[in-house]
């Protein structure tokens, strides 16, 4: 069975079929069709589990099958350590966000429903992909529907978020296309990531190309100073949109520095190292530094989501397997931890519709079940052991010890900065006497909040105390990826 | 002289010609307000012409009839192919908008759109430059008279009278340069001028000289920059449904003359006139997508697209020679490159412009952006299909304007050093402040909320070609490859011939 393309194609075609149902009395059948939907396509992702070969950096589940032969393009796709636990992520999260919005989207559910189920095919696909062109074309169309989602059903000011969101991703994206053309015409002729990886490149192209890619990925990430979309964007987002953009979408730009940019140009990467590392300890101490100050509470999270993400493109240019494969699960966590934050936020704005710190307090006092989730999610962001948020920042900071004294030291800093913003929020919203009358009429989590509360909790916990299923996936992998950047191509 | 295959090669011309006449001679007879029996006597002739060059191209063959004056190669076959299911779906979707307007009062829409589309065949056809000009005076006739069609519409009658003064000019400057290059070379055929300058003993400033005419001429007839002034006035001013017409099918045909007089003709000259269409196309792809950001209505949106759009496809033209060697691969990569692109913009423009007519009612005209607001509201149908044509004219994938941009960069890229790698930087540049625009109209239909609360009727025919040329734009987009492999075919058969 092709798993992997079922994968992608299963909710994308779930999708499709709920446009067909716009009438408003649809809406619940629609809602049904869409949890079926999500739930298949976590479904078809678990023989890509238990079928996993481990031990092994060759690509797994590999399907080739010509696409445009004008441009000799394949429908290439294939799973290796790197990328293997983004898809069933992606599809769990997609499955969390059709629950989440149950209630709450009372409007056109079956676009709201569609427009999720096509993005999370779309992005199993980037993460499957090994063909350059059809991974830009996947990466690409991820967009529109998230460019619907924002504006649709977002926030007072969705529309300035929609588009800052789609054009500066498009900025960057435009600029890869030429790179990947680029590639295309020097390799003679072919899309192949596999090929490229093998290219000989001299000097000056390599550092275009490097350049060329980290306008895509560095958009996508966000790096620190070109992250100034993000916030705006998770501030206007629905709950849902805000879920898959941090959960998700974000991994997006971070995979493609390990399937691009990294082992197609290596030397390249080894000459900018030290710019990516001082962007990242930017992000990570600046951005813990302005999370701090917010006053809203999406926005807050956005930025630890920048902070976070600085984490992970440091493991990977320190250029130790200890660093990768903390950059990894780092970017695993993150999508569970981020996802849970961003649902706390949603589970409070259904209630008040408010995002102001200010307009909450004490709502530990009136919704004390809600409030031992939310301890347990607001601790994993700050990386306390035991949940997943330790494991990946643990590893990143242990490597750039090793790398270097005073990059783990700058490193370091996040523990701290994580802290004080997720805990100072979290005694700002949860603690302390109820704050108004809104907080103490807010009814407790329902059994459908609790459910999806209660997956992310189990996974945050999994993650934390046992990760060796996640480590041992991408050891192989990391393995030889690593030697792929230590070998020159000049 | 006249030999069985000079009939064969004009066939779908005679089969126009003479329906064009039959059509206006029926119409005398027909009083219905809809004019059926002459709109269906209209769509079967193109079908039958259509089918026919399909029939044509596939066979693959090239041959030239009446002494080497046309040509039926696969490359023109499809573009009169494209080019007659292109004039179907505007008449069928313009005819209740003309309807409700009174234009179908003398039937002349018909009529006029089959000349239009003789005109058409005529310059695909050609291989010589006086029937080059012959078919672009009867395409350019028949639009003058088909923008004035609304006698009693004042902007109509000015877009009008604006269209036929630039566009006579523009006529008279293709026809001083095809004069200049016939003094220099003594033939107006277009295989004997391509040998004529390969052999190198004509002087070269006079060639030049024709050249810069020629290329002034085309940049006028396709619509780019500095010969683009004319375009966002007639497209508002027209009627929506002859702004439809002139803005698909003649595009095909500018193409197909472009081809003819640049690629098979003057070759030779390519390095000369590479510069001109890259100093156009990066002027255009600036103007179009720049000036396009500011227009609130969608006509003039739509123009500046346009703009924007040939400026892009003059770069796959410009691609085909590098350094004054001509490479037959290069060659062929550029110009179905540029092909594509045309082909599909015309695909993709087409059920835009039927979204447009299909929200003008009765004494409403829907020109604003602003009244597209909350359509998906009032028709997912609709609304859908209109973003789909808007994220592909900005380029987004899986859509098919995204490949069109991919096979004209990957040509340009290929094709050239630094120079051509910056050009393709700039344009992708430019295509994000397009990508804005088309963005914008996205976002009034989804994000807005309507004016309005009637819902979106049509007729049954509009309805269905509509939706299937929505969904084509689509399916094109994810397997884009057979059209892709057509081009190329088709390029490639006629640069071998």
């Amino acid at each position: 069975m092709a798993w992997l393309s079922l994968a992608i194609w299963v909710p994308i075609a779930f999708g499709c079929f709920l446009l067909f149902f716009s009438r408003e009395e649809q809406a619940g059948f629609v809602r049904w069709v869409a949890l079926l939907g999500a739930l298949l396509g976590l479904l078809v992702t678990v023989p890509l589990y238990t079928g996993f070969q481990l031990g092994t950096a060759g690509m797994q589940f590999v399907e080739n099958v010509p696409w445009i032969a004008h441009f000799h393009l394949n429908y290439h796709l294939g799973l290796d350590g790197l990328s293997f636990w983004f898809v069933p992520l992606s599809a769990f999260i997609t499955l969390i966000v059709v629950i989440a919005g149950w209630e709450s989207i009372k409007e056109r559910v079956n676009q709201y429903n569609a427009a999720f189920l096509i993005l999370s095919g779309l992005m199993i696909g980037v993460f499957s992909a090994l063909d350059g062109m059809l991974f830009y074309v996947f990466f690409e169309a991820t967009l529109i529907p998230m460019y619907l989602i924002i504006g649709v059903w977002g926030g007072p000011r969705k529309i300035y978020a929609a588009f800052k969101f789609f054009l500066y991703t498009l900025l960057g994206s435009l600029l890869m296309l030429i790179t990947v053309i680029y590639l295309y015409s020097r390799s003679g002729g072919s899309f192949d990531i596999l090929t490229w990886q093998q290219l000989a490149i001299p000097g000056t192209a390599q550092t275009l190309l490097f350049f060329g890619f980290l306008a895509a990925f560095a958009v996508k990430v966000p790096m620190w100073p070109i992250h100034t979309w993000l916030p705006d964007v998770h501030v206007e987002a629905p709950t849902g949109g805000s879920i898959i953009l941090a959960a998700i979408m974000l991994k997006l730009g971070a995979y493609g520095f390990l399937r691009f940019l990294l082992p197609i140009v290596p030397d390249a990467a080894h000459q900018w190292a030290p710019l990516i590392i001082t962007l990242s300890l930017i992000a990570v101490i600046y951005i813990g530094f302005v999370a701090i100050v917010q006053k809203d509470m999406k926005k807050l999270v956005a930025y630890s989501s920048v902070a976070h993400m600085g984490f992970v493109t440091l493991g990977f240019f320190i250029f130790n397997d200890l660093g990768l494969s903390g950059g990894i699960v780092q970017m695993i966590a993150h999508g569970f931890v981020s996802a849970a934050m961003f649902l706390c936020i949603g589970v409070l704005y259904d209630r008040v519709h408010s995002r102001e710190i200010a307009a909450y307090g004490g709502v530990i006092n009136a919704m004390p079940k809600f409030g031992a989730f939310a301890m347990l999610f607001f601790m994993a962001n700050c990386g306390l052991p035991g949940t997943a948020g330790f494991v990946g920042e643990w590893m990143v900071i242990l490597a750039s010890v090793k790398f270097n004294f005073w990059v783990g030291f700058c490193a370091a800093w996040a523990l701290i900065l994580g802290a004080a913003y997720s805990l100072w929020m979290f005694k700002r919203v949860y603690f302390g006497d109820i704050a108004n009358e809104h907080v103490k009429a807010m009814p407790d989590i329902s059994k459908r909040e609790y459910l999806i509360l209660g997956f992310l909790a189990i996974a945050v916990l999994f993650m934390g105390v046992y990760p060796k299923p996640f480590t041992d996936v991408m050891d192989a992998s990391v393995a030889h990826l690593l030697q792929q950047i230590a070998t020159s191509k000049l | 002289m006249i030999d069985n295959l000079s009939w064969l090669a004009v066939y779908s011309e005679i089969v126009l010609l003479v329906m064009g006449c039959v059509i206006a001679l029926v119409d005398l007879g027909v009083t219905g307000r809809k004019r059926n029996v002459t709109h269906f006597l209209t769509l079967l002739t193109m079908g039958v012409v259509a089918g026919l060059e399909a029939l044509y191209a596939s066979s693959g063959s090239t041959f030239y009839g009446w002494g080497n004056m046309v040509v039926s190669d696969s490359m023109g076959s499809w573009l009169k192919c494209f080019a007659a299911v292109t004039m179907m779906a505007c008449l069928v979707y313009g005819r209740p908008y003309a309807g409700d307007r009174d234009m179908l009062r003398g039937g002349e829409l018909f009529s006029l759109s089959t000349f239009m589309l003789l005109g058409i065949f005529v310059m695909i056809s050609a291989n010589n430059f006086l029937v080059i000009y012959l078919g672009l005076e009867l395409l350019t006739l028949s639009s003058y008279a088909l923008v004035a069609l609304r006698r009693d519409s004042a902007t109509a009658t000015e877009a009008a009278m604006k269209y036929f003064v630039l566009g006579a000019m523009a006529s008279g400057f293709l026809l001083y340069g095809l004069s200049m290059i016939y003094g220099a070379t003594g033939t107006l055929d277009i295989g004997e001028v391509f040998k004529v300058i390969n052999a190198g003993q004509v002087r070269h400033q006079v060639l030049v000289f024709g050249v810069v005419f020629i290329v002034s001429g085309l940049a006028f007839k396709l619509v780019t920059v500095p010969f683009h002034m004319w375009a966002p006035d007639v497209y508002q001013g027209a009627p929506t449904v002859i702004t439809l017409i002139i803005s698909s099918a003649p595009k095909l045909a500018g193409f197909g003359i472009a081809m003819r007089l640049l690629v098979d003709a003057l070759l030779p000259l390519a390095i000369d006139w590479q510069q001109m269409l890259a100093v156009l196309a990066v002027a255009s792809l600036f103007v179009g997508n720049v000036i396009g950001t500011m227009q609130s209505n969608i006509k003039r949106m739509l123009a500046y697209s346009a703009i924007s759009h040939m400026g892009f496809m003059f770069l796959g033209l410009m691609s085909g020679v590098a350094n004054g060697a001509i490479d037959s691969m290069m060659a062929e990569r550029a110009y179905s490159s540029a092909m594509f692109y045309v082909v599909t913009y015309v695909l993709t423009v087409v059920p835009a412009f039927g979204v447009v007519l299909l929200l003008a009612r009765e004494g409403f005209e829907s020109e604003e952006i602003a009244d597209f607001a909350g359509l998906n509201r009032r028709s997912p149908l609709y609304a859908g299909i209109m973003c789909v044509c808007m994220f592909s004219l900005a380029g987004i994938p899986p859509l098919v304007g995204f490949y069109a941009k991919l096979s004209v960069l990957e040509a340009l890229i290929s094709s050239g050093g630094a120079l051509h790698v910056s050009i393709a930087v700039y344009a992708v540049l430019m295509s994000v402040i397009g990508a804005f625009y088309y963005l914008r109209v996205v976002k009034v239909m989804y994000f807005d909320q309507p004016i309005t609360a009637t819902t979106v009727s049509a007729p049954a025919d509009v309805r269905v070609v509509l939706t299937l040329n929505g969904a084509l734009v689509f399916l094109v987009g994810i397997l884009p490859g057979g059209l892709m492999a057509l081009c190329a075919d088709a390029i490639v058969r006629t640069l071998a011939s």
